[in-house]
């Protein structure tokens, strides 16, 4: 892109703006406070959040009041006579004390708040989160209501609203546009659900409103929280802590759902696992061909690689391209395959998250997308 | 030449005066605030939709760090330490700095700190291939440790510690043995008083902010660990060093400010300031609260609910000797005579926007709503209500107050009335509906948003777009002040108070050659 380039959007949107208005927003103007939580401990956080909020505004109308009443009586233009005076020891012990005083008195429910909601004892169900650039991996390790236990998944960015957040991709944003998920985690109602969050490459924080829950996921610890959701429903949130480009772009989605629900959830999503596992493991053995491979290896790029190397697989920033790079045509598709699945530099490792067809698949298509044409078609008995 | 000043560029490059030195550092941040000013265009002009328009997203983050960076250490930094080098010296009867010759070398460091800090963002020639820092001004590891140019950036913050550490120990120098005789410390003009403070500040936590990105550079090209969990060390570290720098670094920028409008409210209220042996007291408290509150930034990192409690009440407490300067503000105004010349409108703005900004201090001082509040856009618009409506309100009010006697010339009060009003308009449009979507959900730092935030966006775009022009607007008014306009008086404002004062407008190369007598 260059910097005419910029300029010319740069006006076009703003004649845009400037022409439609607001026309284009969508959303009503309800949005104007806290969200409110569907647990309680999120309840009382929302309610100690008003409290604060209108001793603020109590305090602001009386100390705005006084100004404004200065500023229309006591103008020189209405003949107003400077006082002479200019201290009182008893005032400012006064107006020290009366903040001090109603300090005092939030302090109390704020403190009672604060050590309710780091109390993560007596659990139901144990979820570890991991961050990731950028996505979120779920392990299930406890469940002491159903059996859940071993779930494992990533979950990203949904494919529609991952496909409409392209630079210029100019689609229809779709319902719950960045606030959906290919893997949604399912948790029961009214079960204290304690989560862990750590992350795999730089800070991440898991946070989700209606939950009342955020926490930072540091790699190399681990950081605990929890929330107990009151009303089933599906629940979404994002990252809140910086992590790099696609910091925003890594939503989390928590559906609740009745105790049989989630019990039915949990055998169904097990099943699925094992069904998958079982089909890696044909997989692994058979041979594809150019075209099988290239179909899934778009799939895959658009997923996982796309972010960082673009749709052209131009790159862009600190991000190599792979269009023509040595590692994606001339060099060993050895070696190619080890970046994909060990990472390099800030590139994360992919092989905890694509099967071995998906990193056969998708190493095909970059060594063969683009021009790159090597005409090398890689199977997956070629991954490790 | 009477005042023995070479002339041409050398009069610049060479200058040991305050009143050369200072311009050069208010010309600087004017720079820097427009510099900066425009990459925050880009950020609305992205946010103005949701969907991707304008920019990809690495983009977006390098706008967002280097908005941040240059408007911190670029323009309001700075833009305080010039207005320290024009004043200090005229309000206590000084002929000059103490050290004239470092005052030179702390600001030349300074362009070449500015042009480290942004040269990554031209590398390989493509501005908008986005090579610069992308990692946010806080640089949080290990984020900023995947950044391939951290050198650069460490090194400039190198650079900028040296001129602020010189700035300070200059300005402590100057304000502890210059001061004309009977001038006695608490007799000193408030902003004085705010910056001796402020240096101290400085001085404490500038060295604190160069061992942390000494201590990124090791771990980034020398294999130490030090913010690396995987080698023994810890990322969360990172974060209690630099707060300890942080926090304070905050009232570095807000002190001098809190001083400029305890100069400006009684000069038209026509009334002494109200309790100011309590503002002094109160600024001391402030500076002294800062070092003890930094872990409020990180309520959300998993400290043991003992530390959570302890920096929950300590960091309210700071309420305290805030609300105490807004009240002797307020009892400043009452019952004077009160006329609404440009600074006072200014300074007036400053004390309302600013205490919102402290309302909002408050809650998010509260851990356990925090929780909540955190890397949203409710501490987006906090801490733009306490830098913008803030800091820069009162910086630019300090320019209006001040620039007769810098220039011996009155601003055109109508396009200063314009320039005020469309402001104050814009900049409310701007960051108040930030709150909303922040108390809604949105977090900060993204380039893209879910469509129920879109309203208030698209409000807060169109704010930035009116307050970013009229800031040109400002340009052409300092530019038409310096070049001409009515001519000031030697008083300049009826009833100003200050030694400052007692010299001819423009001030002359060299004042106070002969110290005044203060009764």
């Amino acid at each position: 892109m260059s910097a005419s380039k910029l300029t010319k959007k740069l006006g076009g949107l703003l004649l845009t703006a400037l022409l439609l208005g607001p026309a284009m927003a969508f959303a009503e103007y309800s949005t104007l406070n806290m969200t409110e939580s569907v647990s309680k401990i999120g309840q009382d956080m929302y309610d100690l959040h008003m409290l604060v909020l209108w001793i603020c505004v109590v305090a602001g109308i009386l100390v705005f009041g006084v100004i404004i009443w200065s500023i229309i009586f006591h103008r020189k233009s209405k003949g107003a006579k400077p006082a002479h005076f200019h201290e009182n020891t008893t005032v400012e012990v006064v107006w020290t004390s009366i903040p001090l005083i109603i300090l005092v008195a939030i302090a109390v429910p704020s403190t009672k708040t604060l050590l309710e909601y780091e109390d993560t004892t007596n659990s139901d169900i144990t979820i570890k989160a991991t961050g990731w650039q950028w996505k979120w991996e779920y392990d299930y390790i406890d469940d002491k209501v159903g059996d859940s236990k071993g779930i494992h998944f990533f979950s990203s960015l949904s494919k529609e609203s991952n496909d409409a957040r392209q630079l210029g991709a100019n689609k229809p944003l779709p319902e719950h546009y960045l606030l959906d998920v290919d893997e949604r985690i399912v948790v029961p109602v009214g079960k204290k659900v304690r989560v862990l969050t750590t992350a795999a490459d730089v800070i991440h924080a898991w946070w989700v409103p209606e939950l009342a829950i955020k926490r930072d996921a540091i790699p190399g610890f681990i950081n605990e929280s929890w929330f107990k959701a009151e009303k089933e429903g599906v629940y979404r949130g994002q990252c809140a802590e910086l992590c790099g480009k696609d910091h925003g772009f890594m939503p989390i989605v928590v559906e609740v759902k009745s105790v049989e629900g989630y019990k039915k959830w949990a055998a169904a999503t097990k099943a699925k696992a094992d069904k998958a596992k079982a089909a890696a493991a044909a997989a692994s053995g058979k041979t594809y061909s150019m075209d099988e491979l290239m179909a899934r290896g778009k799939d895959v790029y658009d997923k996982n690689c796309l972010a960082c190397h673009g749709a052209t697989g131009a790159g862009g920033g600190p991000f190599p391209a792979l269009k023509g790079s040595a590692v994606a045509t001339t060099g060993p598709v050895s070696t190619h395959i080890d970046i994909i699945t060990k990472g390099k530099g800030i590139m994360p490792p992919f092989g905890a998250q694509l099967s071995a067809l998906d990193v056969a698949a998708v190493t095909t298509y970059e060594r063969n997308a683009w021009g790159n044409n090597t005409g090398d078609v890689v199977q997956p008995s070629q991954v490790k | 030449m009477s005042d023995h000043a070479p002339t041409g560029i050398k009069r610049w490059l060479f200058s040991t005066n305050h009143k050369d030195i200072g311009t050069m550092y208010l010309w600087f941040s004017f720079i820097m605030l427009l510099l900066g000013g425009a990459m925050a265009m880009v950020i609305r002009a992205e946010l103005l939709y949701p969907g991707m328009q304008v920019v990809d997203p690495n983009f977006f983050n390098m706008m967002t760090t280097m908005h941040g960076l240059i408007m911190v250490f670029g323009a309001i930094m700075p833009a305080m330490v010039g207005l320290a080098n024009w004043l200090i010296p005229m309000m206590i009867g000084a002929p000059d700095m103490a050290l004239p010759r470092m005052n030179n070398w702390s600001f030349w460091i300074l362009p070449g700190a500015a042009i480290m800090l942004v040269a990554p963002m031209f590398i390989g020639g493509d501005f908008l291939s986005g090579q610069g820092p992308a990692f946010g001004w806080t640089f949080y590891e290990p984020l900023s440790g995947q950044y391939g140019n951290l050198a650069f950036f460490v090194f400039a913050v190198h650079l900028l510690g040296f001129s602020s550490i010189m700035g300070s120990i200059n300005i402590i120098a100057t304000i502890l043995n210059m001061r004309a005789p009977g001038m006695t410390l608490m007799k000193m003009p408030m902003f004085v008083w705010t910056w001796l403070i402020t240096a101290f500040l400085l001085i404490a936590v500038m060295p604190v902010l160069a061992g942390v990105v000494t201590m990124m550079l090791t771990d980034k090209y020398f294999g130490t660990s030090f913010f690396d969990a995987a080698g023994g060390g810890d990322p969360v570290m990172f974060q209690h060093v630099f707060w300890f720098f942080g926090h304070p670094e905050v009232y570095i920028m807000i002190l001098p400010a809190f001083g400029v409008v305890s100069q400006i409210i009684p000069t038209f209220s026509r009334k002494k300031l109200f309790g100011y042996a309590s503002m002094v007291y109160a600024t001391a408290a402030i500076a002294f609260l800062s070092f003890i509150v930094w872990a409020h930034h990180m309520f959300t990192v998993g400290m043991p609910v003992a530390g959570e409690l302890y920096f929950m009440y300590a960091t309210v407490m700071i309420a305290v000797p805030t609300a105490v300067k807004v009240f002797n503000w307020t009892a400043t105004m009452w019952k004077g005579a009160l006329t609404f010349e440009i600074p006072m409108l200014w300074s007036i703005a400053f004390v309302f926007l600013f205490t919102i900004g402290g309302f909002t201090g408050l809650m998010l001082g509260l851990a356990p709503v925090d929780f909540q509040y955190h890397d949203t856009y409710f501490v987006v618009a906090h801490f733009h209500y306490v830098l913008v409506t803030g800091a820069l309100f009162a910086i630019i009010a300090a320019f209006y107050y001040w620039v007769p006697k810098w220039t011996g010339h009155m601003y055109n009060e109508t396009l200063a009335q314009i320039h005020f009003w469309v402001s104050l308009v814009s900049v409310n449009i701007l960051f108040f509906p930030q709150h909303f979507i922040g108390l809604a959900g949105m977090p900060r730092r993204t380039p893209d948003y879910a469509i129920q935030f879109a309203d208030w966006n698209y409000w807060s775009s169109i704010g930035g777009f009116i307050f970013g022009l009229s800031q040109v607007l400002f340009l052409y008014i300092v530019i038409k002040t310096i070049k001409g306009g009515e001519k000031a008086t030697d008083q300049v404002w009826e009833s100003a108070e200050g030694l400052e004062w007692t010299v001819p407008s423009p001030a002359p190369h060299h004042t106070f050659t002969t110290p005044p007598e203060v009764k």
